[in-house]
C-alpha cells in the first residue's frame, strides 16, 4: 500500500448563509483512523464529501499526498474508497456487471478473480448475476463495499457504515475495517458508539461548534 | 483516457438498451411528428425550403426529447456521485458526448429514411451535401445538447429549461443546416456549400472545446 498523508487545514463549509462547520483541522497517515460524529445536520456527510473531493470547501485546504507527491483533487478518486447511503449502483445491471463497468471506467483491467473474492466477502456471490434492482437495501449496501474496495484504495471513507445491514453484514463490515486499519487510512462518519470505539480519534462536530460559541462569548 | 471514455460510453449504451430511457421517447416523437407533418401537408405542393426547415424541426425537437437523458437519468437514479468517484470530469464528458453522438446519428438516420419514404416531394439532388450536412449537424447538436444537459440535470424544471437554454445556442446551427439542406435539395455543387460546412465545423469545435473547459465547474458541487 502506498504511503498517504491527508491534511485538512481550517476547513469551513457554508450552504448559502448557513455555516455548517468551521476551522476543521486534522491530518492522517497510514494506519490511522478517525470517526466524525455529531447530530443530524451537523455536517458529517458534508465533511467526508469534502475529504473525498466530491465537494469544495468554502474556505480551507484539503491536501492529499501519495508517496510524498501532492495529488490534484481530480485524482483523489484513485485513492479513495467511499461507502455512503447517497452513493447508488446501477439498478439495471447485475453486481458483476456494475463492478466490471466501474473497473473499466477507472481505467483498470477487470480482475474477475478479485471481483469474485469481493462478492464472496460481501456475501453476494450467489446473486452476482441478478440485477441490482432485485436486491434488498442491505444487499445494495454490501455491494457498495465491493465497489469501494475494487481499486484497492489507500483511504476508506464510510458514511453510516452500518446502514441497512443485518448482523452478518455488520460483522463483514467490521472485518473490512479491521483489515484496512493497519496499513490504510480509515474515516468513519457515524453516531454509533460501537463504530466510534473502532477509531483512534473522534471528531465531534457539535463539540467543535460549542467550543467556538464559547470562545465568541468570552471575546 | 480513451479506454475510460469508451467504458463510460459502453456503460451508457448498455444501460440504454436495458432501460430504453431515451430511445423510446425519441422514436415515439419522430413517428408522431412525421405523421402530423404528413397529414398537414396532404396534397399540397410544399417548397424545398419549407421541407428542409421541417426536417430540422423534427430533428431539433427529437434531440430535445432524448439527448438530455444522458445526464438527467444519472441525476434521477442518484448515480452522479458514483460517477464522480470513478473518473475525472473530462472522461465523463467525452463518454456522454460519444453516447449522444451515436444516439443522434441513429435517430437522424431514422428520421431521414422515414422522411424520404413518406414525403415524395423531398428529393435530395446533391447527396454529398446532404450527407455532410447531416453528419456535421448531428455533431453540432450532440456537442451543444451534451453540455446543456449537464447544466440542467440538477435543476428542478429540467423539461422546460432544456429547450429554452438550447434554442439560442442551437439557432446558428439550425439556420446553417437548413441552408445547407436547401442547397442539397436545389442540386447545388458541393463547393457551394463549403461556407456552411466551415460554419458547422467551427461551431462544433468551439462548443466541444468550451464544454471540455467548463465541464469541471458544471460537474463539481
Amino acid at each position: 500500500m502506498k504511503s498517504v498523508h491527508l491534511q485538512l487545514e481550517n476547513i469551513r463549509k457554508d450552504f448559502s448563509r448557513r455555516i455548517i462547520f468551521d476551522k476543521i483541522d486534522f491530518s492522517m497517515k497510514n494506519g490511522e483512523s478517525v470517526a466524525i460524529t455529531g447530530i443530524n445536520g451537523s455536517g458529517k456527510s458534508t465533511l467526508v464529501k469534502i475529504i473525498a473531493g466530491l465537494l469544495s470547501p468554502t474556505r480551507g485546504i484539503v491536501t492529499l499526498s501519495v508517496n510524498e507527491k501532492e495529488m490534484k483533487v481530480e485524482q483523489y478518486h484513485n485513492y479513495v474508497g467511499f461507502v455512503a447511503p447517497y452513493i447508488q449502483m446501477y439498478d439495471e445491471f447485475s453486481a458483476y456487471e456494475n463492478l466490471g463497468f466501474f473497473a473499466r471506467i477507472r481505467g483498470l483491467k477487470f480482475d474477475t478473480g478479485y471481483a469474485d473474492d469481493l462478492l464472496q466477502r460481501v456475501l453476494l456471490y450467489d446473486r452476482r448475476n441478478d440485477p441490482v434492482r432485485t436486491y434488498s437495501s442491505g444487499m445494495k449496501q454490501r455491494l457498495k463495499y465491493a465497489f469501494s474496495l475494487l481499486h484497492k484504495p489507500e483511504i476508506l471513507i464510510l458514511d453510516e457504515p452500518r446502514a441497512n445491514l443485518d448482523r452478518q453484514g455488520i460483522a463483514t463490515v467490521y472485518a473490512i475495517m479491521e483489515e484496512h486499519k493497519p496499513e490504510g487510512v480509515l474515516i468513519l462518519a457515524t453516531n454509533d458508539q460501537e463504530d466510534l470505539s473502532l477509531s483512534d480519534k473522534v471528531i465531534n462536530l457539535d463539540e467543535l461548534k460549542m467550543a467556538k460559541n464559547r470562545n465568541k462569548k468570552h471575546n | 483516457m480513451i479506454r475510460q471514455t469508451t467504458a463510460v460510453f459502453f456503460k451508457d449504451f448498455q444501460s440504454e438498451l436495458r432501460t430504453r430511457y431515451a430511445i423510446n421517447a425519441l422514436v415515439m416523437f419522430v413517428i408522431t411528428t412525421l405523421s402530423i407533418i404528413l397529414f398537414s401537408i396532404g396534397a399540397e405542393r410544399v417548397s424545398p425550403d419549407v421541407l428542409a426547415g421541417m426536417l430540422w424541426v423534427v430533428i431539433f425537437f427529437s434531440a430535445m426529447s432524448g439527448l438530455s437523458r444522458s445526464f438527467v437519468s444519472e441525476e434521477e437514479r442518484g448515480t452522479t456521485m458514483t460517477l464522480k468517484l470513478l473518473a475525472q470530469p473530462a472522461i465523463v464528458y467525452f463518454g456522454k458526448l460519444l453516447f449522444n453522438l451515436v444516439l443522434i446519428f441513429s435517430i437522424n438516420t431514422l428520421v431521414v429514411i422515414l422522411y424520404l419514404l413518406v414525403i415524395p416531394l423531398f428529393v435530395v439532388q446533391t447527396s454529398s451535401i446532404f450527407i455532410t450536412t447531416l453528419v456535421l449537424g448531428s455533431i453540432g447538436l450532440a456537442s451543444a445538447s451534451t453540455i446543456i444537459a449537464a447544466i440542467i440535470a440538477k435543476a428542478n424544471s429540467k423539461g422546460t429549461l432544456y429547450p429554452v437554454l438550447s434554442f439560442p445556442i442551437l439557432l446558428p446551427l439550425l439556420m446553417t443546416v437548413m441552408n445547407a439542406t436547401k442547397l442539397a435539395l436545389d442540386g447545388a455543387a458541393f463547393a457551394e456549400a463549403m461556407g456552411e460546412f466551415r460554419v458547422l465545423i467551427s461551431y462544433s469545435v468551439v462548443l466541444i472545446a468550451m464544454s471540455w473547459v467548463l465541464f469541471d465547474y458544471v460537474w463539481k458541487d
